[in-house]
């Protein structure tokens, strides 16, 4: 007998007491899943969560968005710039950086010896400060975003939603999704919070306002 | 190897002789007092953010609750989502086929080293031990499982496997032992928590990069799309999970969810319940395989091991609904003194007393449902209202039991519950032994404190000092005072 014959089997007999006419999602939630929060400035909110896990934040108007890309990068000292395919070429700053582009795609010794990485999202998560990637345009394969040692966010303003239900409604599931609050952290040692272990150390958030 | 002889760790003493060893080491103690009472308060301030945050609960455990109801069917679907999206799934009963599946996958590869993420699944069923049996080096890439690794130990708290660990030994353990691993610690390495998370990073990153195959296990899995989670704060997880060519993952029947909009409840209670975090760094989904994003082999393994036995039991059942936070490690005194150690399992503290002895069976873990002072403080943190004293107290009648059949005469707990069932069925009895009760303990007694007490009594009164008794009972008490009293009152009303 199979693996899957013996483990069906004995769920099948674990449960004898389960009534064969319930059904398997019969009851109602008991919890809306949109949660309120109607009339709460989810920018604000995004900007001041995403700052409280270290993350680096700067709301800007359309005009001055390439060049809060550019001044995050000149901060961290970015030598080398992966831009991953469908960026907005608009945000590109220019510096004394050199660009990388994935095709043909980037192996991963080149990744690790990049400086810096752009992206865009696919949301963005006020109450949590979260940001949101689906490997989509502007975002490009996961590896892009985590090899190297900087990772520039560019946030819509329009993408950003409440709560963790309203992001998840907007993604599909069918693509790699990764979510993240601030640059990679441990607390293993005394439980003393330190930023940057394997992931980039520095994410650089940069929100553009709606017109 | 079997299952239950990695859920156990063999030849660790029951928890009364490995507790009494953990209590004495001051060190240990301290180090656990602070970090649960960090954790404690940072879980406390973000739970009270969200007004829904009750609702959240009740939520996540009806759902848990709904779907160990109907597991079968919502493993069915997610075999078959899973393998739509272009994954493999395997179906393991117990640790020794599961570790196989595993080997053999990796063999398949022809590679002879892994990298892993955190996972207390492939911990239970020794997969470590395994794959090296085979010749197969896995690496542990999360950072306190680095340093268990490092040095030999046993994990003993769920999220921070190291907790027993201050700053100064890990530098040793890294000094000591990296070089023998891989690329030697730094020179001049420090004690800075920042200084040892950087050597860390030297050390893993090589093996990062030249991973061919990964193992990891999971958070949840969503059923009706196949999406499977891991819920992480380092990178380590998206390292494993994004580099390699290779991904086996290993997960507990128990983790299906039946949608993916289940997520939404499960993702907000569970960095909030473990971390205290309203969202933890980093959190990963994927589904099947995605072409030129990541593995393109992907291998899901369910694992029973003991689980279906659980299952089985209608008051047992819902330690199944666990999803491995260790809020109630964290609340729990008996573990805030003791570590993870002196539960001599994987599962420790108020989570491993229920499920351990569920998993490989009562009369093979028969002290640890005793293991608990049964205050509750585990029932209140639980994110999906697990009632662990209620399953701990029925798995101590199952324990019991087990004992009694096994010497077929009865034990002294039996024969203890016998006499107190005896007595405390009858009013007037209870009046008596508690008369004598009182008398028996004041002649031991020292300035009212009963100290270490001979024969039998010297394991209970060994660690511990007992008020003696008042020298009247409750009842007696109320019976003279009140009862004469109500009477009285009474009388005087006709
Ligand atoms: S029993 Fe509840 S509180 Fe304890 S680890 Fe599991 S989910 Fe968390």
């Amino acid at each position: 007998m199979s693996g899957r014959d013996t483990v069906l089997g004995d769920i099948r007999s674990a449960l004898v007491d389960v009534p064969d006419a319930e059904v398997p999602d019969g009851d109602p939630a008991l919890h809306d899943p949109r949660s309120q929060q109607a009339g709460l400035d989810v920018v604000e909110l995004f900007i001041e969560r995403a700052a409280d896990y270290r993350a680096t934040v700067v709301r800007v108007p359309p005009s001055d968005a390439v060049a809060a890309v550019g001044r995050a990068l000149t901060r961290a000292g970015a030598r080398s710039l992966v831009v991953p395919p469908g960026f907005p070429e608009d945000l590109v700053p220019e510096g004394p950086w050199s660009r990388l582009e994935d095709a043909p795609p980037l192996t991963v010794r080149q990744l690790d010896a990049a400086d810096a990485v752009l992206s865009t999202v696919a949301a963005a998560i006020a109450l949590t400060g979260t940001v949101v990637l689906d490997s989509g345009p502007g975002q490009g394969r996961r590896v892009l975003t985590l090899l190297p040692d900087q990772h520039v966010c560019v946030v819509r303003a329009s993408r950003i939603a409440a709560d963790v239900p309203e992001a998840l409604s907007l993604l599909h599931p069918r693509r790699p999704l990764t979510l993240i609050s601030g640059p990679s952290a441990t607390s293993d040692i005394e439980l003393d919070r330190v930023e940057g272990v394997h992931g980039p150390r520095t994410l650089d958030i940069v929100v553009i306002a709606d017109e | 190897m079997s299952g239950a002889d990695n859920v156990v760790w063999l030849g660790t003493p029951p928890f009364p002789e490995a507790a009494r060893a953990a209590l004495a080491d001051t060190r240990l103690r301290a180090n656990l007092r602070r970090a649960t009472g960090t954790i404690r308060d940072r879980r406390l301030a973000v739970t009270a953010e969200l007004d829904d945050w009750e609702d959240l609960r009740d939520t996540a455990a009806a759902v848990k609750r709904r779907t160990l109801r109907h597991l079968d069917r919502h493993l069915l679907r997610l075999e078959e989502t899973v393998t739509a999206a272009g994954g493999t799934v395997h179906w393991a009963a117990d640790a020794a086929e599961a570790n196989a599946i595993v080997t053999r996958l990796v063999q398949a590869t022809g590679e002879s080293e892994i990298v892993k993420v955190k996972s207390m699944t492939t911990q239970e069923i020794g997969l470590n031990e395994a794959l090296a049996e085979a010749g197969i080096r896995a690496y542990e890439t999360d950072l306190a499982e680095l340093i268990v690794q490092l040095d030999g130990d046993r994990p003993s708290h769920i999220l921070v496997p190291a907790i027993h660990r201050g700053r100064s030994e890990i530098r040793e353990i890294f000094r000591r032992q990296m070089g023998k691993w891989g690329r030697p610690a730094p020179e001049g390495l420090t004690d800075d928590p920042r200084d040892l998370a950087e050597a860390a990073r030297l050390h893993l990153r090589e093996k990062f990069l030249r991973a061919k195959v990964a193992v990891s296990g999971a958070n949840f899995a969503a059923a009706d799309t196949g999406t499977v989670v891991v819920v992480e704060s380092e990178g380590n997880g998206r390292m494993c999970l994004t580099l390699p060519e290779t991904l086996i993952t290993v997960m507990g029947i128990e983790k299906v969810l039946p949608s993916f909009a289940d997520l939404d409840v499960f993702l907000r209670l569970l960095p909030r319940s473990s971390t205290g975090e309203r969202m933890n760094p980093y959190t990963s989904l994927w589904t099947g395989v995605t072409e030129g994003d990541g593995p393109q082999d992907f291998h899901l393994v369910l694992l029973d091991n003991g689980r279906t036995a659980t299952l089985a039991d209608e008051v047992g059942r819902q330690a199944l609904s666990c999803i491995r936070c260790s809020a109630c490690l964290n609340v729990c005194p008996v573990y805030e003194r003791t570590g993870g150690h002196a539960y001599g399992s994987v599962y420790p503290g108020p989570i491993g007393a229920v499920l351990t002895p569920q998993l490989v069976g009562v009369e093979n873990a028969a002290s640890l449902p005793f293991a608990s002072t049964l205050c509750g403080a585990c029932y209140d943190a639980c994110p999906v209202k697990i009632d662990i004293p209620e399953v701990l107290v029925h798995l101590r009648a199952k324990a019991v039991e087990a004992k009694r059949r096994d010497r077929l005469l009865p034990t002294p707990e039996a024969f203890a519950m016998k006499a107190a069932g005896v007595v405390l069925s009858s009013p007037r009895r209870l009046a008596a032994v508690q008369r004598l009760a009182a008398l028996g303990a004041r002649l031991v007694a020292r300035d009212g404190w009963i100290g270490v007490l001979p024969g039998p009594f010297a394991r209970w009164s060994g660690t511990r000092d007992t008020p003696a008794p008042a020298r009247e009972s409750l009842r007696a008490w109320w019976r003279r005072t009140r009862e004469a009293g109500r009477t009285t009152t009474e009388g005087k009303g006709r």
